[in-house]
């Protein structure tokens, strides 16, 4: 089995939720680069902006949206890498069940967003930070 | 940022949602949609989504929040214009948008609103056509 590889196109700072939206546009470009359906491209940058918002409502500090090729053999995909040092989640299972949510917000961010892409890995401690990396294959 | 431009037909408003919103510009756009429905005195609301390549679990909500408002102001909406990605996307977010009729387009939304509109009145309170009451509406 061929190794996974992984080429870094761009990272997006993430401060406030104009940069969510700068974030979306990149990956939308990348998405339509990369070949995919006009569904998948909908289904990745939605996924972008929940995990987005993530970002900007619960960290409390700067994140980052980084946007990579990746293939694996004859698969082709992208990746994007979610990451900030804030607060982190207490309890990650919890975060991605639907309906949940700290703030007022409507709760399907997360959980919403892993049913929309093929991969999706989310890594928190508290007091350190969140890393939400997933991948769409085409 | 935070100016909303709407359009209006008759006794119905359209307020076209725009391809990026950021989650504050939603936030605008809802306090600005209600506002003017009261200011303007309308008796309809289309949101028009066709032009939103995006709408995620928040916009969603949003969207229906605003819906539900007006619905507490006397005032129906129906929400059109919705992409066929957007919709299977949603539906596997599991938003669900309540308390909102929809509509394929523009015009159908407005006869849709129109219709009601038409339908209440001839059974309720309004004179026979023809005599001129609506007038000045």
């Amino acid at each position: 089995v061929a190794a996974r590889v992984l080429e870094p196109v761009e990272s997006v700072t993430i401060v406030t939720d104009s940069d969510v939206i700068l974030a979306r546009q990149r990956t939308r470009e990348l998405a339509q680069e990369t070949g995919f359906t006009t569904l998948d491209e909908t289904r990745i940058v939605t996924a972008v902006s929940e995990i987005g918002r993530n970002i900007v409502v619960h960290s409390g500090v700067v994140g980052s949206i980084s946007l990579l090729r990746v293939h694996q053999g004859d698969k082709v995909g992208l990746s994007i890498v979610c990451e900030d040092e804030g607060r982190g989640i207490d309890d990650v299972d919890l975060a991605l069940q639907d309906g949940y949510s700290t703030i007022a917000s409507l709760g399907l961010g997360l959980g919403g967003a892993r049913r929309l892409v093929d991969e999706f890995d989310i890594t928190s401690t508290p007091g350190e930070g969140t890393r939400v990396v997933v991948v769409k294959w085409r | 940022v935070g100016e909303v431009s709407v359009l209006r037909f008759g006794d119905v408003l359209v307020v076209p949602v725009q391809a990026e919103l950021h989650d504050t510009a939603a936030r605008d756009l809802q306090e600005s949609v209600l506002t003017t429905l009261e200011t303007e005195g309308v008796h309809g609301l289309i949101i028009d989504v066709s032009a939103a390549s995006v709408v995620d679990s928040f916009l969603g909500r949003l969207l229906g929040d605003t819906a539900k408002g007006a619905r507490l102001m006397g005032i129906d909406t129906v929400l059109v214009g919705l992409q066929p990605a957007v919709v299977i996307t949603l539906l596997q977010l599991g938003v669900v948008i309540r308390d909102v009729r929809t509509a394929l387009n523009i015009e159908d939304g407005i006869a849709m609103l129109r219709r009601d509109r038409s339908g209440s009145e001839g059974n309720g309170w309004l004179a026979p056509a023809g005599l001129g009451l609506r007038a000045g509406e």
